[in-house]
């Protein structure tokens, strides 16, 4: 993954949360996230994280931070303790993506999930052209050697939503390219967007 | 991110100096001493019984600074005394035990830290246990010794602390049973703590643990040099405390650890002696542990150490976890180690738990690592890292906080 979309991606994250709330972020590596959170928002943010190294990093920074694996489930984590739950470039690495969005949306009153786009048309044609998974993206890595669990368009995603109650309140698309690539993403963001960032929340009952 | 780098600027080795002036270590130091709760103010204990007069052993590394600000207070473990770091003389073969984490460019940085330690009231290295003679007999007190618990032990530390004129530690500190320690004064005292750091802890002893615990004493109660703890005159129960100890050092390894440190491997012979005899490595370790560990501790401090880590139970004391830390205002980093199977990450975890509820500020670190409980000692650069960076923070923000 190139350094820019990283930091667009959570740019955009960060815009989309409300100042002085309480946010959570699952698989919040080194703590980027969190900071500019806690600097620019004064927002509370607690993090889960389950590399060793990137704990560490966290702990550097002076974030709140538990070593842990989002996909036992959040079970310490009290109903609606959080405003938002944070799901970033994580989804396609969890093994139970549908638990792991259910447990985001018991926990926070609100999750944002952000999600590599394998719609991308860069990707649709190199598995069209050379008949290979293409190695762009979050899919830098060969398919063997990678911790992508699931491959996932924009599209699926949201079709996902819709099947299990999840109602996406907004949504942003982020793209390398100029001006042009912004409105193409804006207008067909899964052939254009190479992340969609979505606010959801539980349609209510 | 540079400025992310932990600031660890290592002295490098000087081979043409002893190891006690090295640039890295805190040098030579002396064994200090404090006595308070004199009759008729003895300190009472939680089993209601007092103690008084209480000696407490402790050293002390760096300066205080001049807002008393940078105050550590470092909690030993069972067997543990207050000699942390250095040397208390050009003769000693080895420094103190946590000498790799106490000394200038180290994660306990003296060069900005003040660091404490003492040895904890019921032990035998200096403080007042069942060794010391009571003044009203002028025997030792052996069995005449109250049982004392880990709140009765910090009691007598916050009374140090105090007669050091701080009021707030910037950070409490202990790994085992000092984790216990850890977790008491931040309930006890939440004014006094400004962060913590309970290593491989638990917020209560388990059943294993007692068990262990209980078998350990049985040994030496049934030491026929036991004498019902009066055996200060003659032969101490050294059999009783070396099987307790050799049974202690089981339970702080893991089945990986000794694997890898000793195998099947016989000791000094090709082929089984077909006898009783040492043929393993493993038992030739253990038969040295519990040997040595004769030679520096007592028996009866053993007895009243391991019973005062039986009767932690925070929930049980407390009602519930919740309640138990529902005062607290302590910043919080908390280290488990996946093989340590004596005080498990999920015991750790319960802390965390109700921190999180709490809404406390606090950081969990669940350090892969083969060598179990022990690992709290030997993990160093990982424990050193966090400690150092956490402390780094939590001292300018304790600097910036009033009051």
């Amino acid at each position: 993954m190139t350094a820019a979309p990283v930091r667009a991606d959570l740019l955009e994250i960060a815009a989309l949360i409300e100042p002085d709330t309480r946010v959570l972020d699952l698989g919040c590596g080194t703590g980027e996230l969190m900071r500019l959170l806690e600097e620019s928002k004064n927002v509370s943010a607690r993090g889960i994280e389950i590399e060793i190294e990137r704990v560490m990093d966290c702990v550097a920074k002076g974030l709140s931070v538990t070593h842990g694996n989002i996909d036992e489930g959040l079970q310490d984590y009290a109903d609606a303790s959080f405003d938002y739950v944070v799901l970033s470039q994580t989804l396609h690495l969890v093994s139970r993506p549908g638990l792991v969005l259910r447990e985001m949306l018991r926990v926070g009153r609100r999750g944002i999930v952000s999600i590599p786009n394998f719609g991308y048309w860069p990707m649709r044609i190199g598995l069209l052209v050379r008949g290979r998974i293409p190695r762009t993206g979050c899919f830098s890595k060969p398919w063997y050697n990678t911790p992508t669990g699931h491959v996932v368009t924009l599209h699926d995603f949201r079709h996902f939503c819709s099947e299990n109650g999840i109602v996406v309140e907004a949504q942003r698309f982020v793209t390398t390219g100029g001006s042009l690539s912004r409105v193409l993403a804006g207008g067909w963001p899964n052939l254009f967007a190479q992340l969609g960032i979505y606010v959801v929340t539980r349609r209510p009952a | 991110m540079a400025g992310d780098e932990p600031q660890m600027e290592q002295a490098q080795p000087r081979p043409d100096l002893p190891p006690w002036q090295q640039p890295d270590s805190v040098g030579l130091v002396e064994p200090k001493d404090y006595t308070f709760a004199e009759p008729p103010n003895e300190m009472p204990l939680d089993s209601g019984a007092k103690l008084g007069p209480i000696t407490l052993a402790y050293e002390t590394y760096g300066q205080l600074d001049e807002q008393k600000r940078n105050a550590v207070l470092l909690c030993h473990a069972l067997s543990g005394d207050a000699h942390v770091a250095g040397y208390n003389s050009p003769s000693d073969r080895k420094p103190g035990w946590w000498d790799a984490m106490v000394g200038p460019g180290k994660a306990f940085d003296t060069r900005r830290y003040f660091v404490i330690c003492p040895n904890c009231i019921g032990g035998c290295k200096g403080s007042t246990g069942p060794m010391s003679i009571n003044p009203a007999t002028g025997r030792p007190y052996a069995r005449s010794f109250p049982v004392v618990t880990m709140a009765d032990m910090v009691r007598a530390q916050k009374a140090l602390v105090e007669h050091l004129g701080i009021r707030t530690l910037l950070t409490v500190v202990g790994g085992s049973m000092g984790g216990m320690q850890v977790l008491e004064w931040a309930i006890n005292y939440p004014d006094a703590v400004w962060s913590a750091i309970p290593i491989a802890s638990t917020p209560r002893l388990s059943a294993q643990g007692i068990a262990f615990n209980v078998v350990g004493r049985q040994a030496i109660l049934d030491d026929p040099n036991f004498r019902d703890g009066n055996y200060y005159d003659g032969e101490p129960p050294r059999r009783g405390l070396a099987i307790a100890r050799m049974l202690g050092h089981i339970t702080y390894l893991s089945d990986e650890s000794m694997h890898e440190k000793f195998g099947r491997q016989l000791r000094d012979r090709d082929d089984y002696s077909y006898e009783f005899d040492v043929d393993f490595e493993v038992e030739s370790y253990l038969q040295h542990q519990g040997q040595v560990f004769t030679e520096r501790f007592d028996p009866n401090s053993y007895l009243y150490i391991t019973r005062a880590m039986d009767y932690f139970d925070l929930a049980g004391k407390h009602g519930s976890l919740e309640a138990a830390f529902r005062h607290v205002r302590s910043r919080f980093l908390i280290i488990a180690f996946s093989s340590d199977w004596l005080y498990p990450p999920y015991q750790s975890k319960e802390i965390v738990s109700v921190l999180r509820a709490s809404r406390a500020h606090f950081a969990y670190c669940e350090i892969p690592s083969p060598y179990g409980h022990d690992a709290f000692l030997l993990e160093k650069d990982r424990i050193g890292r966090l400690i150092s960076d956490f402390l780094a923070l939590e001292y300018s923000r304790a600097l910036a906080h009033p009051g």
